[in-house]
């Protein structure tokens, strides 16, 4: 088996966000890292909608990103610490749209380790240096610099490693033009390691420690160290240094130490200053737990500076400092707002804030203020004696505040995130669809939903008014060449045409020139103000003052398709002959003398728009009934002359030629496309040839099942085609690519672009008697979202065979179950305790719920409808009890009757797993499984995390035991029972009287059954240990998983070893064999392995198209779907290894990662391609395209025609 | 082994433990290397995105808080040192 690996939806999780002038214009962008992906945002000021400038896998994992600037300078540059042990300085180029690497410096080895910096990145404000950290020990710097030819240089590293030290964070001090200082938190446990009493460890010190490079000796020196607060978690960098022009400082210097529940302004040789981070007045919060800052942000205005500082529980709280010149009179801090917590905040100088969530949604908020005057209470430094530094040792009395709605920023934009899918589920439920939705479990806590994933652009609406008749066809036209919008709407009937009028209204107008007695089959704005109408029985060309010059066809005969642009009009008539218009200078419609005999019915026609500063465009396309279609030439040298021919497999129903980028086959110019839509759905997309006319390399494309129309549109500003069959397709350039993507709309009969006030660039459609004016929103998203919220996070969810429920389990750690929280609360409120209820009833989907310790779970059984897209009933759990698996059940023995049995344990800890106990509960479905009656409740000793129905019965996986349990009055009757296996049993899926088992350390397990001796016997495992996430049989023998690394592989058991083990009745033979390696008596073989990058959490054999191959689709934690296809032939893998070798050579990781180690970041990578690398190959410039497809033996065509039919016959994408 | 060959070994293995900490070697104790173990399977944690996330999950608490809590555990991961029979 080989395998093709492809990324469908790429990880949207955010690890870390940067803003900066990265492309040298005065607008701000951010850089966002996606863990393995680098994405370029760009904030619209004016509107507030964020777009994606480019997004590149980097093939490697990010761990920190800085923006930085050199003295002077305008441009910003990004610098990314990764797993790579290299140093990488990103320059953003906004003429070609890419990162370029300026620099890569190599220090240490590849990996995540503790010694090997990357972890944590500083930069000094002043752009002279940057301070790249690990864990543990090393630090490095390296000083930045500018040569005579104003490019940014980088020095070899200055060493300034503390042995022994645990370093907590990093970061730049600004001290103005001075030294270069960073400042760490670090701890140092070499004492700790010695001593045995264990005191040496109570009384560790946190260090804050500053560095100073020397730019004159060149070296880093120690400059000072003192210990805090043993509970600092994050420095956060306070301006400082003076201003070139005047004496005034820009700040006091120096850093914010952010610990647990205090906030500290520390300098060398200043006075320190310490506040309480304030605390919600939450009745179930409990008080002893500490409040940490997780993110935090400086901004600078004119002549002042704030910070926006975040806790752990989504609070914004506005740091402020008092000073007068570099003395710190006072530390204050107030409650600011309350967003989802972040990876990273961002504030940007036009007044937004984006948050970066670490799960769910992304947001950019705008600020309405800056908290200034309000009533919100604020704590000085001031308040507390020697400015809270009293006895440091001690916390400071808590401070409150009371969390309210967005007060200063409201909502922008929301960036759509998957993270985390924790589970999913492939199938075609909805109806009017013939490919399958992903239905994903995202998100977590009170943020989590249900998402339904459609393929598809999302359309959006703006009017949809019926007609009195049915129409043929639509057309929009401008009334001069300079009209910025259109006036027109003109409908075509059987028997009649109808005018519209665009202004404050859409009504019918008479007087237009236009017949109305007639069908049209063409309308065109032609030259400078006149317009164009071609009907069955002539063209009708209406001047500017309204007179109107009709040509008429010869009698007896028709104009059966006509093409026109601004300069010419080519009509093709019912006696198969084409007649061609050009206009000349005057205005006039001028015919051309001689006609052309096609001596075939002309079925189609089109013509491209004329190109800027030409008087014509030179090709015309003809599709005859004989299944031709031709290029003739337009050209007055050889008007009419047939330049070139292709045959098609069907009669051609439309042909539009039309002038696209696609940076695959021209970077700098449009390519001419002559798109065929044949009359049984197949689109055929070729290239034209624009200097012989010949046409090359065609792609084929099922759309549907109806005859293609095709349609030319404007879509943002750029050309585009509306294909139209039983489905709506939209083909566009998106970040220079070329799309090929279903539109998720109604269908439509005919279309056309629509330009008003309201709508600038919307398309308008016809659907029957419905005439609709839309707008495609969102390019490039090709996946459209719905969600459905849901309570707490979502964990697994199951079909059920009968009905089209889903069966969803919700479960929070370290949260109160609504029957805990109310008896508290009651408690609370018969002690006489005053209870705010407004924080109370605070929503949590903004606020979260209050933390409650460890071993604290709420947790529901949902049933959720995705067809309604609603949640039909929820269950909740009490008793501290939480659901981790389920599963539906035939019972036997209740004659096949379902059953919905749920795992559960009460007061479970996660490490060490334990629980007071756990149980299974058996629901009876009722209502047609719109509800659940729960029969009995079987007490089990451990966690269940897997169930599975198996042979009328339900097999369980009982932390480390594997069970059969059958159905009895009371209570799940245990039948047979494994307890080999190692840590705890994740997965479970079963062919025949087989079982696969997942454990959650130890690989994959193969069990059988033998009924005649009521045996459950392991005959087979790994010889490798995997922490299995996810699991699903590919055949009888071969199983497919994913692990918690981010591996995915393919096991197979040796075909023998299964026949003898069916062929053993009673399994003794198994029973009485030896174990190899302290395991099974039989060993599966590793059959593919590649590391994806992202933590496997769910993993189908589906098939995505109709009638398509199946393939392997898995989920990621981080927002990642992607498939692994079975290649079909030898050649095939032979000739896409090739590929992606030379790929490997070419595309060099932009973190320096190598994209082969990366792939076999902890098992070498075995029988899988990378696709998401193969397919860069459409971005490479174009010789190293052609040298690549040379040794390849193909043409640049071919290897993209290929690399693209992997991708659409599989995922249809 | 000759001393000479036995000295530049020492020289050249101090050198490496000085440069990469947590390199093991013949006297290593069970408490050293389980420590070792702990501190770079946490360093290496916190250096994945993913499991981070994947902790902070299953834990419920933000990520933030997930990093903060394993590095502060790399301290001390496994308990204090086992007292020495010698002394």
């Amino acid at each position: 088996m080989h395998l093709y690996n492809l990324t469908l939806q790429p990880p949207t999780a955010t690890t870390q966000a940067i803003v900066g002038n990265f492309s040298g214009a005065r607008q701000q962008e951010i850089i966002v890292s996606h863990g393995t992906r680098l994405e370029l945002l760009r904030p619209d000021v004016q509107t507030g909608k964020v777009t994606t400038v480019i997004a590149t896998d980097v093939f490697g994992s990010i761990r920190s990103l800085a923006a930085f600037r050199l003295t002077g300078g305008t441009k910003d540059y990004a610098i990314v610490g990764s797993d790579s042990g290299r140093i990488i300085i990103l320059d953003y180029d906004p003429k070609t749209s890419t990162f370029v690497k300026l620099h890569q410096e190599t220090y240490g080895k590849s990996g995540a380790r503790r010694i090997v910096p990357g972890q944590y990145l500083a930069t000094d404000p002043k752009g002279r240096a940057v301070m790249i950290s690990a864990m543990e020990k090393a630090k490095l710097v390296y000083i930045l610099n500018r040569d005579a030819a104003a490019n940014l240089t980088i020095s070899s590293p200055l060493e300034a490693h503390k042995n022994a030290a645990i370093i907590h964070h990093i970061v730049g001090l600004d001290v103005g033009f001075e030294n270069p200082m960073f400042a760490a938190l670090e701890v140092d446990y070499s004492e700790s390691d010695q001593d045995p009493t264990g005191e040496a460890f109570n009384n560790a010190e946190k260090m804050l420690t500053y560095y100073e490079l020397d730019l004159g000796l060149n070296h880093v020196v120690r400059k000072w160290s003192e210990p805090t607060d043993t509970r600092a978690n994050l420095l956060v960098q306070v301006p400082g240094g003076q201003l070139a022009s005047s004496d005034r400082f820009d700040g006091p210097s120096g850093v914010l130490v952010c610990c647990e529940d205090h906030i500290i302004y520390r300098h060398m040789d200043a006075r320190q200053h310490r506040v309480p981070i304030p605390r919600r007045k939450h009745p179930l919060e409990d008080p002893n737990r500490g409040l940490i800052i997780t993110a935090a942000v400086m901004h600078k205005m004119k002549g002042a500076f704030f910070f926006l500082l975040q806790s752990e529980d989504g609070d914004l709280y506005k740091v402020t400092i008092e000073h007068e010149e570099e003395e710190v009179k006072s530390l204050k801090i107030k409650y600011f707002d309350t967003v989802p917590v972040a990876s990273s905040l961002c504030i940007l100088k036009s007044g937004f804030l984006f948050v970066a969530s670490e799960f769910g949604n992304h947001y950019l908020y705008q600020f309405q203020k800056l908290g200034d005057d309000d009533s919100e209470p604020e704590f000085s430094s001031t308040d507390y004696p020697s400015y809270g530094m009293d006895d440091p040792s001690t916390p400071l009395p808590h401070a409150f505040f009371r969390p309210h709605p967005l007060d200063n920023l409201v909502v922008a934009d929301e960036l759509e995130s998957l993270d985390p899918i924790l589970d999913s589920k492939v199938l075609n439920l909805l109806p009017n669809s013939d490919t399958p939705q992903i239905f994903t479990a995202c998100g977590r806590g009170a943020r989590s939903t249900l998402r339904t994933l459609r393929h598809g652009l999302e359309v959006e609406e703006s009017v949809s008014s019926d007609l009195p008749g049915i129409p043929n066809a639509v057309w929009t036209t401008k009334r001069t060449e300079d009209d910025p919008f259109d006036s027109y709407i003109i409908l075509s009937f059987v028997n009649g045409t109808l005018v519209l009028s665009i202004g404050e209204t859409i009504e019918e107008v008479q007087d237009t020139g236009f017949l109305s007695s007639a069908p049209t089959l063409a309308v065109q704005q032609i030259g400078a103000d006149a317009l164009l109408q071609v009907h069955p029985h002539g063209i009708r060309h209406v001047l500017a003052d309204r007179r109107v010059n009709e040509w008429r066809v010869p009698q007896g005969k028709t104009i059966v398709s006509a093409t026109t642009n601004k300069r010419q009009v080519v009509v093709a008539l019912s006696s198969a002959e084409l007649v061609y218009f050009e206009l000349d200078l005057d205005g006039q419609l001028n015919e051309y003398q001689d006609r052309k005999a096609m001596g075939s019915t002309v079925l189609a026609l089109s013509i491209a728009e004329v190109p800027e500063g030409r008087q014509r465009t030179p090709y015309l396309a003809v599709g005859c009934e004989d299944q031709t279609v031709r290029i003739i030439s337009l050209d007055p040298e050889s008007t009419l002359e047939t330049i070139s021919l292709q045959a098609l497999t069907a009669p051609p129903s439309a042909i539009c030629i039309a002038d696209m980028l696609d940076a695959s086959i021209n970077k700098s110019q449009p390519t001419m496309f002559v798109n065929i839509g044949l009359q049984n759905g197949v689109l055929l997309r070729t290239v034209l040839d624009p200097i012989n006319g010949q046409l090359t390399d065609t792609r084929t494309r099922f759309l549907g099942t109806r005859p293609i129309k095709l349609v030319r549109v404007q879509i943002q500003r750029n050309p585009a085609i509306l294909a139209l069959s039983s489905r709506s397709w939209l083909n566009y350039t998106h970040q220079n690519l070329m799309h090929f993507t279903p539109l998720i709309y109604d269908n439509l009969d005919y279309a056309w672009s629509f330009s008003a006030e309201l709508s600038p660039e919307g398309l308008i459609g016809i659907a029957g008697s419905v005439l609709r004016i839309f707008q495609v929103p969102k390019l490039g998203t090709k996946l459209k979202q719905d969600s459905i919220p849901l309570s707490y996070t979502p964990r697994k969810f199951i079909t059920h065979p009968g009905n089209s429920y889903f069966y969803l389990i919700e479960g929070d750690h370290r949260v109160m179950g609504e029957d805990a929280a109310t008896k508290k609360l009651n408690e609370l409120r018969r002690q006489g305790k005053n209870i705010d209820n407004e924080v109370v009833n605070l929503p949590p989907e903004a606020f979260g719920r209050p933390k409650a310790p460890a071993g604290t779970w709420a947790s529901c059984i949902r049933i959720i409808d995705p067809i309604e897209a609603k949640t039909v009933s929820v269950i909740p759990l009490e008793g501290n009890e939480s659901a981790f698996s389920l599963a539906v059940v035939p019972f036997s023995a209740h004659g096949g009757e379902l059953h919905l049995v749920v795992g559960t344990a009460a007061d479970t800890f996660i490490s060490p797993r334990s629980c007071t106990s756990g149980y299974l509960r058996t629901y009876k479905f009722i209502d047609d499984g719109a509800g659940l009656e729960l029969l009995h409740k079987t007490e089990v000793d451990d966690v269940p995390l897997a169930l599975m129905a198996f042979q009328g019965r339900l097999v369980a996986g009982v932390g480390k035991a594997l069970r059969i349990y059958d159905i009895g009055k009371k209570k799940l009757l245990r039948k047979v029972e494994n307890k080999t296996f190692a840590s705890a049993i994740v997965t479970l899926s079963t062919q025949g009287s087989r079982i696969i088992v997942g454990d959650m350390q130890e690989s994959i397990a193969y069990a059988v059954y033998k009924p005649p001796e009521n045996r459950l016997l392991v005959f087979a495992d790994d010889s490798q240990p995997r922490w299995i996430t996810a699991s699903t049989m590919v055949d009888y023998n071969t199983v497919a998983a994913g692990d918690r690394f981010g591996n995915v592989f393919v096991n197979r058991l040796d075909s023998k070893i299964s026949d003898q083990v069916d062929d053993d009745p009673t399994g003794a033979g198994i029973l009485h064999e030896k174990g190899i390696l302290m395991g099974a008596p039989h060993k599966t073989k590793l059959l593919c392995h590649f590391h994806v990058g992202d933590l496997v959490t769910s993993i189908h054999k589906v098939s995505m198209v109709a009638g398509g191959r199946e393939v392997l689709l898995y989920t990621g934690l981080h927002g990642t779907i992607g498939i692994l296809v079975p290649f079909v032939s030898k050649e095939d893998v032979d000739f896409i290894s090739t590929l992606e070798q030379h790929m490997r050579t070419e595309q060099s990781s932009l973190v320096g990662r190598d994209q082969l180690s990366w792939r076999g970041y902890y098992v070498p990578v075995k029988a899988v391609v990378d696709g998401d690398l193969c397919e860069t190959y459409a971005r490479l410039p174009g010789s190293k395209q052609s040298a690549i497809a040379g040794e390849l033996d193909r043409t640049v065509g071919e290897v993209l025609k290929k690399l693209e039919q992997l991708r659409v016959t599989t995922s249809g994408f | 082994m000759s001393s000479e060959l036995r000295y530049t070994a020492n020289t050249q293995l101090e050198h490496l433990h000085a440069r990469y900490t947590g390199t093991g070697h013949a006297d290593l104790s069970k408490y050293d290397w389980l420590t070792h173990q702990h501190r770079d399977t946490l360093a290496s944690i916190v250096g994945h995105p993913t499991l981070t996330s994947y902790l902070a999950i299953a834990d419920g608490e933000a990520i933030g808080r997930v990093k903060f809590e394993m590095t502060e555990r790399m301290l001390q991961p496994c308990g204090p040192p086992p007292r020495k029979d010698d002394d």
